[in-house]
């Protein structure tokens, strides 16, 4: 049977993933991809702690958690996405500096 | 024993699609390999004997989340040039990075002795957490419905139009 090790190195490397697209994205969409992967990571991470920690409850609680407050985040962050691309007819975050003094 | 060759299989779809999403050129091709991600980790939550959140990824993840990028995608990106659709920058500075993270994070976790009490349960979750979810996590069930709420009609207010 895989280890937690196991579990931990799969989730470290597609942290690390996701850290690298959130950083060096430039569209809007990619950044937020980005950082779908690192929230799949961490819960991930709660639910394998808790299963070798005698398989407690609250490691699935927290998941749902992660994942229910994940959706929402995407839901408002591709609102502000659209609204953007609807001011400036394109998702670039290096473009978007109406707020830049 | 099946069980190591199949969370290998799990674990090559997930790396290997988070992969693709990470250095496709193309943000469809990002979007959808997003896909493979998301059912690697159910697969893990299967794994880990959590049969809700797997289903629970599935549908919202898959169904929900993954849905609705592709729809930014289709909405927001100038699709006709899809092998530039997705540009990145800085690209030898985020992978010197995230790599020297990467390496952080393997020393840890190799060099930490866990505790580990692994009684082997497949049972059924689905009642424990409902169980949990009315009891102990009551409050926070409540708050993240008002939060699901509160996306819900700010989405909805960021995008319409003005009507005067």
């Amino acid at each position: 049977m895989p280890t937690i090790n196991h579990y931990l190195m799969v989730t470290a490397l597609v942290f690390c993933l996701g850290l690298y697209n959130v950083v060096t994205r430039k569209s809007a969409v990619g950044l937020l991809i980005g950082v779908e992967l690192i929230l799949n990571a961490a819960a991930v991470n709660f639910v394998a702690f808790a299963h070798f920690n005698g398989n407690d409850v609250a490691g699935s609680i927290f998941a749902i958690f992660i994942i229910v407050l994940a959706a929402a985040e995407a839901v408002v962050a591709l609102a502000i996405v659209v609204a953007i691309f609807q001011q400036y007819h394109d998702i670039d975050t290096t473009k978007a500096t109406l707020l830049k003094g | 024993m099946i069980a190591l060759p199949l969370f290998g299989f799990f674990a090559l779809l997930t790396v290997g699609s988070a992969l693709i999403v990470s250095f496709s050129r193309s943000i469809v091709y990002s979007g959808f390999a997003l896909l493979g991600t998301f059912f690697g980790a159910a697969g893990f939550y299967l794994f880990l004997s959590s049969d809700f959140v797997a289903v629970t990824q599935v549908l919202i993840y898959v169904g929900g989340v993954l849905v609705l990028i592709l729809f930014a995608i289709m909405l927001t990106n100038k699709i006709e040039d899809a092998t530039t659709s997705n540009p990145s920058l800085n690209r030898i500075a985020g992978a010197v990075l995230t790599f020297v993270l990467f390496l952080f994070l393997v020393g840890i976790l190799s060099g930490t002795d866990w505790v580990v009490q692994d009684e082997e349960k497949f049972a059924s979750m689905v009642t424990p957490i409902g169980n949990a979810l009315l009891s102990s996590y009551l409050l926070p069930f409540e708050v993240i419905s008002i939060a699901l709420l509160a996306a819900l009609l700010g989405a909805v207010v960021l995008v319409r139009r003005e009507v005067r």
